[in-house]
């Protein structure tokens, strides 16, 4: 359900309810307000996390040890963001994520929609086997791909490169298989009119069907930025070079590096405070969009 | 004119052929060099005795048959003994984790799916969002909560308990209840060697503390996205046959099980499927806790792999233990759809409803600990 039905069923529903309140037996009531007590008290225990951990990023490392509890800090102290700028170079590690997540972003959304296109629409021999060939691959679960993936990118001289980082990750089977299954929901007659104009094969692509294929691409874009904003286990094994580090693999060196030891968890605390902004504004951004992807696919 | 001009047998589309491969080309030739290939060299690999100097074709890399398979399915010694600890590790976390996170994500999703619920937006954002979070960013808060003197630690003192050093305390679960019943030492019923050079005892102890840590992170971080995916088929339910069971004086309770349950069930193999495959590949949270610390309690085949070629160069060996973990995940999904297989039949309806379920998980591409498990698409 999302947000515009929300709202467009909120103003019955509340004239409703008050009446429909008054009128109800009062253990239907008691019932109803325990399940919201209930849902606020998870609700909650799901948000505690990191109101914790930001409360406790701007605390001194004493404090947060012995204080995890207190959500206003009894000294208010930015050191640990000061921290991350001075002692960590975690501008660095920034720019290569950003740079990863762009390039693979971009490359996921127009590799998998060109793909997706083709085996949807276009008609050619092979194709079935292509598409045979992509549900495989999706098949592969990633974490048994880490050694070979290690072990092509040495092979190929490419491992501690951007391109080592970034290539492997341009295309994604699931983006191919989302994309193709959006496209064959349109209708084969809005080509027609262009094809009998004697439109191009890429200019039907670009400008006819392409443009139809908004709520797919906005999907592919999410999953895509978020997949390669987090990705972890594979700048793990495609590089070492200090110089390559992600958010991901930068702040995985804070918790088992010498920033590790001890009780320095505001520093550890407020990296992950910083490296989590990125996904939540664009969590914020197609909320309404992400909350009925889900339903809108098994309406579709 | 430009019809005309075109060889009348082929109509209108015959010139797309070309067009078909030059599409698909750049998606082929990354999954081929980046995924089909590399598999087929880490097959190679897991046959060979490389130690990672030199290329891993046509270098100083000699066959050595099943010899890394045998060392750690077959012969005594350390190598069968970690594998053997990381399966044990590995089979509580799954039997724990799939079950908890998906009665979890159920019960949140009948619960903001209500039609009289007010802010359910705000409900379902708040148990929604852990799940786009990073598998290193959650990890970070998790081990400040679960600290010593951590968050949970915090709250279990309100209620005086003395909560234990989670991520440094390796006693298994059982064996602390047992310890509580009189269970003194290990039992001579137990102390004999079990599969894979691990003991019975050491078979039965349960997750240990620090593991249970883990697999609240695990239930927290995915059961946002299980959510999305049983409100997707609560949907689709629709209003009409819920009324119809509140007319018919069903209670709520009686309501869930004998309507709301049974026509999720295509939701529930899915959600199933999708968590069992996930919960096998737990790899970044081990990383970030130490690698297995305390004592290997956490080591998990999918870490082992990995620790075994790039910490012990034994790349063979870590190579074998990557199919031997994508072999467990394929028999077990197998195994799994075949005991929940629908027993409808498979009527025409239920296969179309499991099709838009697999749909929607392929969009949703569920991400376990924030961590993309590719392979969690097609189910």
């Amino acid at each position: 359900m999302t947000t515009v039905t929300t709202r467009r069923e909120a103003a019955p529903v509340m004239a409703v309810k008050t009446g429909r309140w008054r009128r109800l037996p009062p253990k239907v009531i008691a019932g109803r307000i325990g399940s919201y007590v209930m849902l606020i008290a998870l609700a909650t225990i799901y948000i505690f996390p990191f109101v914790v951990s930001i409360a406790s990023s701007l605390k001194t490392n004493a404090e947060a040890t012995q204080q995890p509890l207190r959500l206003v800090p009894e000294t208010l102290t930015f050191a640990a963001y000061e921290r991350l700028f001075t002692d960590v170079p975690l501008l660095d590690w920034t720019f290569n994520s950003a740079l990863v997540t762009v390039c693979v972003t971009l490359g996921r959304v127009f590799l998998g929609s060109l793909a997706g296109y083709a085996l949807s629409r276009l008609q050619f021999r092979g194709r079935g086997v292509i598409f045979v060939g992509v549900i495989a691959v999706m098949a592969v679960p990633t974490v048994v791909l880490l050694i070979p993936r290690f072990l092509i990118l040495y092979q190929l001289g490419i491992y501690d490169t951007y391109i080592g980082m970034i290539v492997p990750l341009l295309v994604d089977a699931t983006t191919v298989f989302i994309m193709k299954n959006f496209f064959e929901s349109i209708p084969d007659s809005v080509e027609e009119a262009a094809r009998i104009d004697g439109a191009g094969v890429f200019r039907m692509f670009w400008s006819v069907v392409l443009p139809m294929a908004r709520p797919a691409l906005i999907t592919v874009f999410i999953l895509s930025f978020q997949g390669s904003w987090n990705e972890f286990a594979h700048f793990i094994v495609s590089r070492q070079d200090p110089d390559l580090h992600t958010l991901t693999t930068g702040v995985a060196t804070l918790v088992s590096g010498q920033l590790g030891a001890g009780n320095q968890y505001p520093i550890q605390l407020a990296a992950a405070v910083l490296m989590t902004i990125p996904v939540a504004i664009l969590f914020f951004i197609f909320q309404r969009h992400i909350m009925s992807t889900a339903e809108g696919a098994e309406k579709g | 004119m430009t019809i005309l001009a075109r060889p009348r047998s082929r109509g209108l589309r015959g010139n797309e052929g070309p067009y078909g491969w030059l599409f698909t080309l750049p998606a082929i030739l990354i999954l081929g060099i980046f995924l089909v290939i590399p598999i087929l060299l880490a097959i190679w690999v897991s046959f060979s005795n490389w130690n990672g100097l030199g290329p891993p074709v046509g270098g100083q890399a000699d066959f050595v048959g099943t010899a890394n398979y045998a060392e750690v399915l077959i012969q005594p010694g350390l190598a069968r003994r970690d594998f053997g600890i990381a399966i044990r590790n590995n089979l509580y976390y799954v039997l724990l984790v799939v079950p908890i996170q998906t009665a979890v994500a159920l019960f949140l999703a009948v619960q903001v799916n209500r039609r009289v619920l007010a802010a359910r937006g705000f409900f379902r954002t708040a148990f929604y969002f852990p799940s786009v979070t990073s598998s290193v960013a959650i990890t970070v808060v998790f081990l400040y909560l679960f600290s010593a003197s951590g968050v949970v630690n915090g709250v279990l003192n309100w209620i005086r308990i003395r909560g234990p050093n989670w991520f440094a305390d390796p006693r298994g679960v059982f064996h602390i209840v047992l310890g509580w019943l009189g269970v003194e030492g290990v039992p001579s019923l137990l102390a004999g060697e079990g599969p894979l050079g691990v003991t019975w005892w050491e078979w039965v102890s349960g997750p240990s503390v620090a593991m249970t840590a883990l697999i609240a992170l695990a239930v927290f971080t995915t059961s946002g996205t299980f959510m999305l995916l049983f409100l997707a088929g609560l949907q689709a339910i629709g209003s009409d046959i819920e009324e119809a069971a509140l007319v018919d004086g069903a209670g709520p309770v009686r309501k869930f099980f004998s309507i709301t349950l049974p026509m999720l069930k295509p939701t529930l193999f899915t959600v199933l499927t999708l968590g069992l495959i996930a919960t096998w590949q737990v790899f970044d949270q081990i990383y970030l806790t130490g690698g297995g610390s305390p004592a290997k309690t956490t080591l998990t085949p999918a870490f082992l792999a990995y620790s075994a070629s790039f910490e012990s160069l034994k790349w063979g060996g870590g190579a074998a233990i990557s199919f031997i973990l994508f072999g467990i995940i394929v028999v077990l999904t197998i195994f799994q759809r075949w005991v929940l297989r629908d027993r409808e039949g498979g009527s025409r309806r239920g296969r179309r409803r499991r099709a838009r379920t697999a749909r929607a998980a392929a969009v949703t591409a569920v991400r376990p600990g924030g961590h993309d498990t590719g392979g969690g698409g097609p189910t």
